[in-house]
């Protein structure tokens, strides 16, 4: 039973995880660019649910569409600002960029909330699941956890697979100048990308904060570079690759947490990572690309 | 129709094209000819907008579209079908026809699935197949599909018959005379002069961006120099 319960919070943390590999995954496929500042969304996500239901005494699902619409224009900003007059600029200077923009957003943040942790109050308010007589006990925060991530997996997929931006996505992801060609505009895809990529962080953060109620301007860091190697775990620009390195990640977090050991519980994670690596460059759906003249 | 004039690009340090100026009239196939690396691309790419010039104009319909984005010039129904096809390997063959009509009405595009499914019944049973499972030949095809079904007023091919066996490079000449028939003024960038300047109404010469002759496609035929640089004696 000890092993069940472990099994499904590795899930519902690795569904948060993958919530946030799927913004990482999605903005490298398109922009070709890693952003590590969307960790960093995340905090702010949580900062911004923190505030509505506190300060404002909004209700909490107000409280995350608040999140998600802050987030989201804080996404657009950043990729107009910061990452777009880099399009052709070398990829180290990106990447560069977006490690000074991540620093800009933790420091912003410490100013403003201060370093003093604020405690978050979970957002979820759903009984918790007692099963097998009560021996095992599911909380609503990992139920409901479990269920935003899979609804956000069949609508994004529904997106990138069925409409017209998501062909548009995929054509800029394949190719750029093709794409400009069809007459696809590929700065405002861009700017989609950035856009879906932060409001999932806005999400993510707030079910973070439920699930480990201390936000702090360094909270969004260390779940983003989990999220970044779930995503390149996965297969770095595949969606089902982000879901599936997310998932498993989490698994592997929680269950080496448990059997292992709490201490090592990260260079587990990372270890594993570098396993899946040296046998499967690409990830575990990374795509091959095949090229026929 | 297309009237580009005094066109200099720079890659870097290199004069890539160096005063160039041609235009195109309504109802003509021009093509432009010359050996690798004349800049030919770089002409279309430029018109295209995806490479900006330092010196010159462009314009198409009487309107400036030098300092468009390539996709707005798609809107102005100046459509271009890259060199090396740039099919989206990863999407299905339907998924990149769809792409070719991407500045169109979704709902207004079944004539033109259909009329590129008649040319090309091979397309039709491969709808659902990737593009990067296809052969050289039907990806060209899906290549020509895909700008056709931008319903372009201009259409600029840059090396149609490139990697091609000579039976479909026919195949491929056929279709842009039937396109320019029905009323699609093209613009032909090739390596194979002749089979350009069988199809053609004029064209120029480019030698490492320049251009060097113009002219009626009967004359440059007849053209001693120009047979012996490019058409094999």
């Amino acid at each position: 039973m000890d092993f069940l319960s472990y099994l499904i919070s590795g899930i519902s943390l690795g569904s948060i995880y993958a919530i946030i590999a799927l913004g990482y995954t999605m903005v490298y496929g398109i922009a070709k660019m890693l952003n590590f500042a969307h960790g960093d969304v995340i905090m702010v996500g949580g900062y911004m649910s923190f505030m509505a239901t506190t300060h404002f005494g909004w209700p909490p699902l107000l409280s995350v569409l608040f999140a998600m619409a802050v987030c989201t224009l804080l996404g657009i900003v950043i990729e107009q600002l910061a990452y777009k007059p880099l399009r052709s600029a070398p990829a180290l200077a990106v990447l560069i960029t977006a490690i000074g923009v991540s620093y800009f957003l933790q420091n912003a943040a410490l100013l403003i909330w201060s370093a003093n942790p604020k405690s978050f109050s979970s957002v979820v308010f759903l009984e918790a699941l007692r099963l097998f007589d009560g021996r095992l006990i599911i909380s609503g925060t990992t139920i409901v956890t479990i269920i935003v991530c899979l609804v956000i997996i069949l609508i994004l997929n529904t997106i990138v697979n069925k409409t017209k931006v998501g062909r548009a996505m995929r054509a800029v992801s394949e190719d750029k100048d093709a794409a400009q060609l069809m007459g696809v505009n590929v700065n405002k895809t861009i700017s989609i990308t950035f856009a879906i990529g932060s409001a999932l962080a806005a999400i993510a953060g707030v079910l973070l904060c439920s699930a480990y109620p201390i936000l702090m301007p360094t909270t969004g860091a260390m779940p983003g570079i989990k999220a970044f190697t779930a995503a390149v775990f996965g297969g770095i620009g595949s969606i089902p690759g982000a879901f599936l390195g997310g998932i498993l990640l989490g698994i592997i977090e929680i269950l080496g947490k448990a059997y292992i050991s709490t201490q090592l519980s990260d260079a587990i994670v990372f270890a594993v990572l570098i396993i899946i690596l040296l046998v499967k460059p690409t990830g575990l759906l990374g795509k091959k690309v095949l090229v026929k003249v | 129709m297309l009237n580009v004039n005094g066109l200099q690009v720079f890659y870097g340090n290199i004069h890539a094209i160096k005063d160039v100026s041609f235009y195109v009239e309504e109802g003509e196939i021009v093509t432009l000819i010359g050996a690798n690396g004349a800049g030919k691309s770089t002409i279309l790419n430029t018109i295209s907008g995806l490479i900006r010039p330092t010196v010159g104009t462009i314009e198409f319909l009487g309107q400036s579209i030098l300092n468009l984005s390539p996709h707005k010039v798609v809107r102005k129904r100046l459509v271009q079908c890259p060199e090396g096809r740039r099919l989206f390997l990863q999407m299905s063959v339907k998924e990149n026809l769809e792409m070719g009509a991407y500045t169109r009405e979704e709902n207004d595009i079944e004539a033109e699935m259909a009329d590129v499914y008649r040319r090309f019944p091979i397309l039709d049973e491969r709808r659902n197949q990737l593009a990067g499972s296809l052969s050289g030949g039907e990806q060209q095809m899906l290549a020509m599909g895909r700008a056709m079904m931008a319903k372009p007023t201009l259409l600029m091919l840059d090396e149609p018959s490139m990697g091609l066996a000579p039976l479909l490079v026919e195949q491929i000449f056929e279709l842009i005379v039937e396109l320019n028939d029905s009323g699609t003024t093209i613009l032909l960038v090739e390596q194979n002069a002749q089979m350009a300047l069988s199809i053609a109404d004029r064209g120029y010469v480019l030698e490492t961006g320049s251009i060097v002759t113009t002219g009626n496609c009967a004359d440059l035929l007849n053209d001693e120099e120009l047979r012996k640089a490019y058409l094999g004696g």
